[in-house]
Formats: structure tokens, C-alpha cells, sequence
């Protein structure tokens, strides 16, 4: 009980941030068209590649003979970098196609809006 | 100096990333949008190789990050510009992969790294990043298999037992791991990693194909989960924020994508579409009638009000454009038609959107499902081009279907309605559909892009 009040006291600004941050999500997201559901989880999924930097991490704190240590923490950054560069491009790619017939959606959506 | 530098970067990256996912929610700055996150997660990246330090040093090994940013990098471009649009949730669905695999090597070395007298909490978020990202590597590369065509629905008696067994044995495991009850914990460890590989892959195996893009987004949900456990570990604001941020929105996508198909959680993940297929499959498919696609060309040449209902079909004959053609030249003869776009036309959400803006469709012709459903009693003709579980009656008067409750397309209420498929082979969700054998419907047998364009050339010469 002790170890975990003394967790949550000495990473307080993490569970602000994580709470806050599941509220954000539900709020940005709940509005959304579905015509925008694919591009939004493949924009999502992205996002997640984000964990690369903890791959980068991994690599970059090794010593130098930990060979086990690089060779894993050389995937994991291929890994990650594929999901981050591959989930941009794709989502890009998706939404490019958007963009050409945007004309009468922008003033379809502007008008509530405004 | 460099420190608070990189704290600043941090906290741009992770700023960009909520203003890239609000914008991504509206179709005027959804590219935008994804411009803004990509440039947030440039930004982190590289603070995180110029400016990351660990008790005093900077990072070492560049030359081998390097590399694998090179390699990572070059084969995610090729395969995202490569790949098929028709071919989207795969896609999306082995990027999710990728992201837990790193999760779990993340987990395994730094597991490997611990010493002695370690924090209990620590532990627990390796093993908790290790199970997450396990099962979303795992899982993800089922459904990207299901989603392909290389791997059919598997189902056995007492799966969701096994299924229930093998969970409950990673956490009773990995929590006895975390409390440190094994005098080799190393051991207990890998069978943790194979159980959860295990688990995930047994978790995506009955679900059946209609299925998979609410099982995608979820996984997409737990690869969020898993970067935030990384972000714990190294107490990193911008992996925290990222990966809740993922988490919660992707959370929240698979309940609009589950209300959509009027599907609860649980019935995609307990019920699968795999038992029930083989109770409503024998005997149920009646006579159908045939139409010529010349007489087909008549009728749709000499409608008022026309609606076209594009299902996967459509997608797979790469005919969007071949459609967009003959939508435009029967709204030059004086006719009114739009799409009706059921959520789950295509095989995600959305999907039918993406591909019908690929060929130029204007954005005020698709309907959604219940503007469509408004119109259907007004209409003359609806032409159905490669869908099926999407305009199943049974999902609205047969409860034994194992679609019933879904949310259709009510095409059966308009004169006349036309059907192109390849053969008389049930849909995805591998169930007959009784509506080729009202009296009211005509089937159109062919491939959709051949069909389409015989209909175009048959209505130009009248």
C-alpha cells in the first residue's frame, strides 16, 4: 500500500498528465465523421509510433558488447520507425484524395462551424 | 541547458500531436492535421538523438540507430506509397504490428538491464508494456492475415475457455513475476512473452472477417497503452502523452465503429460470426432473376431518382472510376443520383469514402446511412455494386441471423433494385441474403469494372 502511495506521490505530474490526457482523447475524437474513421486510426496509429523513442533509448544506453541488448533494440527501431514513416505516409496518402474534392465540403463544414 | 532544451522539444512534440489528432477529426484540416503530428514526431525524435543524455553521457551506438531509422524509414515509404488502396486495413494493420513488436522488445531488454533491488512498479510496467505489445503485434498480424485472405476464421469447442486459460495464466504469471515469487524469474519471464504471443494470437483467431476493423482499432488502442508504459518507464512526457492520447481516442474509435455495425464490444470479441454461420448457411437461398446488362442499361437510362450502393465488390474490381463515369453521365441525361454509404461499406469505416474520392466523387452525392435509408422509398432504381451484408434484410427481421441487429441499407423499400455481383457466393460475413430473391430484384452478374462499363456503353448508344 506504502509503495504504491509513494509511486503516485513521486510521479504525480505523470498520472495529471495521463488522466488528462484519456479526456482529451475522448474528446477529440467523439465528433468525429465517420467518414473520417480509417484516416483518423491510421493518423492514430501513426501517433503510436512514438514508442520508437523509447527504442532509440534502448539502443543508445547499451554498452557497447551488450551484442543481445543492439541486436533487439536495432528491430525495435526499424519497427518503430516503419509504424511512424509508414503510418504518416499512408494517412497522407488517404487523405490527399480528400483533398481534391474538398471545395464543397470546406463551406458544407465552415458554415455550422461559424 | 541541453536537458531543458529537450523538455521544451518534448512538450512541442506532444502539443502537436493533440492540435494533429483535433485536426484530423474534420475533413477541411485532416491533412493538415497529420502534417502537424508528423512534423511534432520529427521534432521529438531528433531532440531525443541530439539531446538525450543518461547519467551525464550523451547517447552512443549512433551509427546502428541510424541505421535502423534508414532501413525503418525506407521500407515504411515504399510500402505506404506502394500499397493498394483497396488494401488500406492490412496496411494499417501491420504498422499497428510493428508498433508492438517494438513495444515488447522494449520491454525485453530493458528486463534484461535490471539489477538488483530494483522498484516493484518497474517491473510491472515492463511486464505490462511486454503483454500489451505482444498482443498487439500478434493479434495484428491474424487480422492482417484474416484481412488478406491468407488465414480463414478457426474455431473450436471450448476456444473462449482456452482463450480464458491462457489470460488468466499471463496474469496470474506476471503478477507473481512482479510480487518476485520465482527464484528464476528470467524463465518466468519468456514463458510470459510466448503466453502473451499466444494469447494474442488465439484472441483475433475466431473473429470473423466483418469484424476485424473493430478489432484493428482496438489493438491500435493497446499499442497506445503499451508506447504510454514505455513512456512511464523512461519518463518520457512525450511517449506518455502520445500513447495515451492513441489510447483514449482509439478506444473511443472502436465504440463509434461497434455503434456503427450496432455491434456491442463484447458480442465482436465472445459471439464471433464463426458459429452461428453454420446454422443460417444451408438451404436458404431461393430463386433469383437474372437481368441483361443492355436491359439493366434501359432501366437505369430511363430512371428518375437512382441510388448506388458501393460495397467491397467495388473496391476489389478497382470500378470507382468506371462508377464515377456512369454516375456522371447518367446525372448529364437529367437523373438524380447519389451514394449510400454504409458505415461499414469497404472494410473499415470510411473506407468507401477514401476510394470514391480517389476516382473524384463529389463529397454532397454520398449519403449516409440514415439520410439514405430516408430516400430509399422515393427511389426508382438502386444499384448495389459489390455489396451484400450491408443490404441483408435479415439484420433487421430474421433474429437467428447472425447479423441481426446491424444497421442496414433499407434498399429492398425502392421500385427496383439491381444487384451486381460476381456469383451468387455469400458476403463477408459468409451468410445468404434473401433479398436476391425478392421479386423486385434483378441480379447483374459480372465483375463490377466490366459491368460498369458495358452500362455505359450501352446507355451512351441510346
Amino acid at each position: 500500500m506504502e509503495t504504491i502511495l509513494n509511486f503516485i506521490q513521486n510521479n504525480l505530474e505523470m498520472f495529471y498528465v495521463v488522466i488528462l490526457s484519456i479526456f482529451l482523447g475522448i474528446e477529440v475524437i467523439s465528433k468525429v465523421p465517420s467518414v473520417l474513421h480509417t484516416p483518423l486510426m491510421s493518423g492514430a496509429n501513426a501517433i503510436h509510433g512514438v514508442i520508437v523513442i523509447g527504442a532509440i533509448l534502448v539502443m543508445g544506453n547499451a554498452a557497447d558488447d551488450n551484442y543481445l541488448a543492439i541486436t533487439l533494440g536495432m528491430i525495435a527501431v526499424i519497427v518503430g520507425t516503419l509504424n511512424v514513416v509508414g503510418g504518416f505516409v499512408v494517412t497522407d496518402r488517404m487523405l490527399e484524395m480528400f483533398k481534391k474534392k474538398k471545395k464543397p465540403v470546406v463551406q458544407k463544414e465552415n458554415q455550422p462551424a461559424k | 541547458m541541453e536537458t531543458n532544451i529537450l523538455s521544451v522539444c518534448y512538450l512541442v512534440g506532444s502539443v502537436s500531436f493533440i492540435v494533429g489528432l483535433k485536426m484530423l477529426a474534420h475533413p477541411d484540416t485532416a491533412r493538415k492535421g497529420n502534417l502537424v503530428s508528423a512534423a511534432g514526431m520529427l521534432i521529438a525524435i531528433v531532440a531525443t538523438l541530439i539531446l538525450s543524455q543518461s547519467a551525464g553521457k550523451h547517447l552512443h551506438n549512433y551509427g546502428y540507430i541510424a541505421t535502423g531509422l534508414v532501413v525503418g524509414g525506407v521500407i515504411g515509404t515504399i510500402a505506404a506509397r506502394k500499397v493498394k488502396m483497396t488494401a488500406m486495413p492490412e496496411m494499417v494493420s501491420i504498422f499497428n504490428g510493428m508498433g508492438g513488436l517494438c513495444a515488447a522488445l522494449i520491454s525485453v531488454v530493458e528486463f534484461g538491464r535490471l539489477t538488483e533491488g530494483y522498484p516493484v512498479l518497474h517491473l510491472l510496467i515492463i511486464v505490462a508494456g511486454l503483454f500489451i505489445g505482444s498482443v498487439s503485434f500478434a493479434g495484428s498480424m491474424i487480422a492482417y492475415a484474416k484481412l488478406s485472405g491468407k488465414m480463414k476464421d478457426v474455431t473450436f469447442a471450448g476456444q473462449h475457455i482456452f482463450n480464458f486459460v491462457i489470460l488468466v495464466a499471463v496474469l496470474v504469471l506476471g503478477g507473481l513475476l512482479v510480487g518476485g515469487c520465482f527464484a528464476t524469474p528470467a524463465l518466468i519471464f519468456y514463458i510470459v512473452v510466448a503466453l502473451s504471443f499466444l494469447y494474442g494470437v488465439m484472441f483475433v483467431l475466431p473473429i470473423g472477417g466483418a469484424d476485424m476493423p473493430v478489432v484493428i482499432s482496438l489493438l491500435n488502442s493497446c499499442t497506445g497503452v503499451a508506447a504510454a508504459c514505455a513512456g512511464f518507464l523512461y519518463n518520457n512526457p512525450v511517449m506518455l502523452t502520445g500513447g495515451i492520447l492513441v489510447g483514449s481516442a482509439g478506444a473511443i474509435l472502436t465504440v463509434l465503429m461497434c455503434k456503427a455495425m450496432n455491434r456491442s464490444l463484447k458480442n465482436v470479441l465472445i459471439g464471433s460470426f464463426g458459429k452461428s454461420k453454420v446454422a443460417s448457411a444451408p438451404g436458404k437461398q431461393g430463386a433469383y432473376k437474372e437481368v441483361s446488362a443492355s436491359d439493366a442499361a434501359m432501366i437505369l437510362a430511363y430512371a428518375h431518382k437512382i441510388i448506388i450502393v458501393p460495397g467491397y465488390g467495388l473496391a476489389v474490381a478497382q470500378a470507382q472510376h468506371t462508377c464515377h463515369e456512369l454516375e456522371k453521365l447518367l446525372i448529364d441525361r437529367g437523373a438524380d443520383v447519389k451514394y449510400a454509404i454504409h458505415p461499414v461499406a469497404g472494410r473499415m469505416p470510411g473506407h468507401m469514402n477514401v476510394l470514391l474520392a480517389e476516382a473524384d466523387v463529389s463529397y454532397d452525392l454520398l449519403l449516409e446511412i440514415d439520410p439514405s435509408n430516408e430516400q430509399f422509398p422515393t427511389t426508382d432504381v438502386v444499384l448495389i455494386l459489390g455489396a451484400n451484408d450491408v443490404v441483408n434484410p435479415s439484420a433487421e427481421n430474421d433474429p437467428t441471423s447472425s447479423i441481426y441487429g446491424m444497421k442496414v441499407l433499407e434498399v429492398w423499400k425502392a421500385k427496383m433494385v439491381i444487384v451486381n455481383k460476381r456469383s451468387m457466393r455469400p458476403g463477408y460475413a459468409g451468410i445468404e441474403n434473401p433479398l436476391f430473391s425478392e421479386p423486385n430484384t434483378s441480379m447483374l452478374f459480372g465483375d463490377a469494372k466490366e459491368v460498369l462499363q458495358q452500362l455505359i456503353t450501352e446507355i451512351k448508344t441510346l
